[in-house]
């Protein structure tokens, strides 16, 4: 089972979960990314923007990558775009396998990819009327390029 | 071929893409963008600092030195930041 999407609308984690869940399935794992207020309570909301068509090609390769790199029953990418406020859902990665190390890992892996290599972009809407994109941070990268290296946990006990 | 922009680089050139014949020698996005800076002050705003622009040749994420070739289109934006 494999589910890839970029929308406006929520998503219903548990209900994606239990499409997750089948025969051969012995673990589920799952992420779910909000849109986080700003320490002084400033943020208004994020505006997401994304590359129609690459972007979908884009989490359809990290999916393959995951379901190659462990033994997966299946998984699902989930990224809403447009304007979110605080504390609403954002990205849903997750990943069921018949053992929990490979589901947990292969979430893992979908999230940190997602962030280093799916074309979305941010802006901040303040609360004070000012927009601001957001900046890449280099520890997503650094993160990201951690599971090329040969301690990454390939499979965790 | 076409040119789409993202983020503030759609932003400050005022448009989300746009078909264009960049002309004989533009054969790396790098010289694309020296190209389109000469197109007009919004352009020369959006790629006055290539550091923070990236590239994606036909959807494919691609180094500002790699060659063109004839993509169909060709993307042009700031470091991604979903998740």
């Amino acid at each position: 089972m494999r589910l890839v999407a970029v929308q406006e609308q929520d998503f219903d984690a548990g209900a994606l979960l239990g499409r997750l869940s089948g025969a051969g399935t012995g673990g589920l794992a799952s992420f779910i990314g909000i849109v986080r207020q700003a320490p002084d309570g400033g943020l208004k909301a994020l505006c997401l923007e994304h590359y129609p068509g690459m972007t979908e090609k884009a989490l359809e390769r990290l999916a393959d990558e995951a379901e190659a790199r462990w033994a997966l029953t299946g998984c699902i990418i989930i990224h809403r775009v447009g304007r979110l406020e605080p504390g609403q859902n954002i990205v849903f990665t997750a990943a069921a396998s018949a053992h929990r190390g490979n589901a947990l890992a292969a979430t893992a892996y979908l999230i940190d990819q997602l962030k280093t290599r799916a074309p979305f972009w941010k802006a901040e809407e303040m609360q004070d009327g000012t927009t601001s994109w957001v900046d890449a941070r280099e520890a997503d990268d650094t993160t990201a390029a951690a599971w090329n290296t040969p301690a990454s946990p390939e499979n965790l006990p | 071929m076409r040119i789409l922009y993202f983020a503030w680089l759609r932003e400050r050139i005022g448009k989300s893409s746009e078909e264009l014949e960049p002309p004989p020698g533009v054969d790396t996005p790098r010289a694309l963008i020296a190209w389109l800076r000469t197109q007009g002050p919004g352009y020369a705003k959006a790629f006055s600092d290539e550091k923070p622009v990236r590239c994606a040749i036909d959807q494919e994420f691609q180094p500002l030195d790699a060659p063109l070739g004839r993509p169909k289109e060709i993307g042009f934006f700031p470091p991604v930041t979903g998740g």
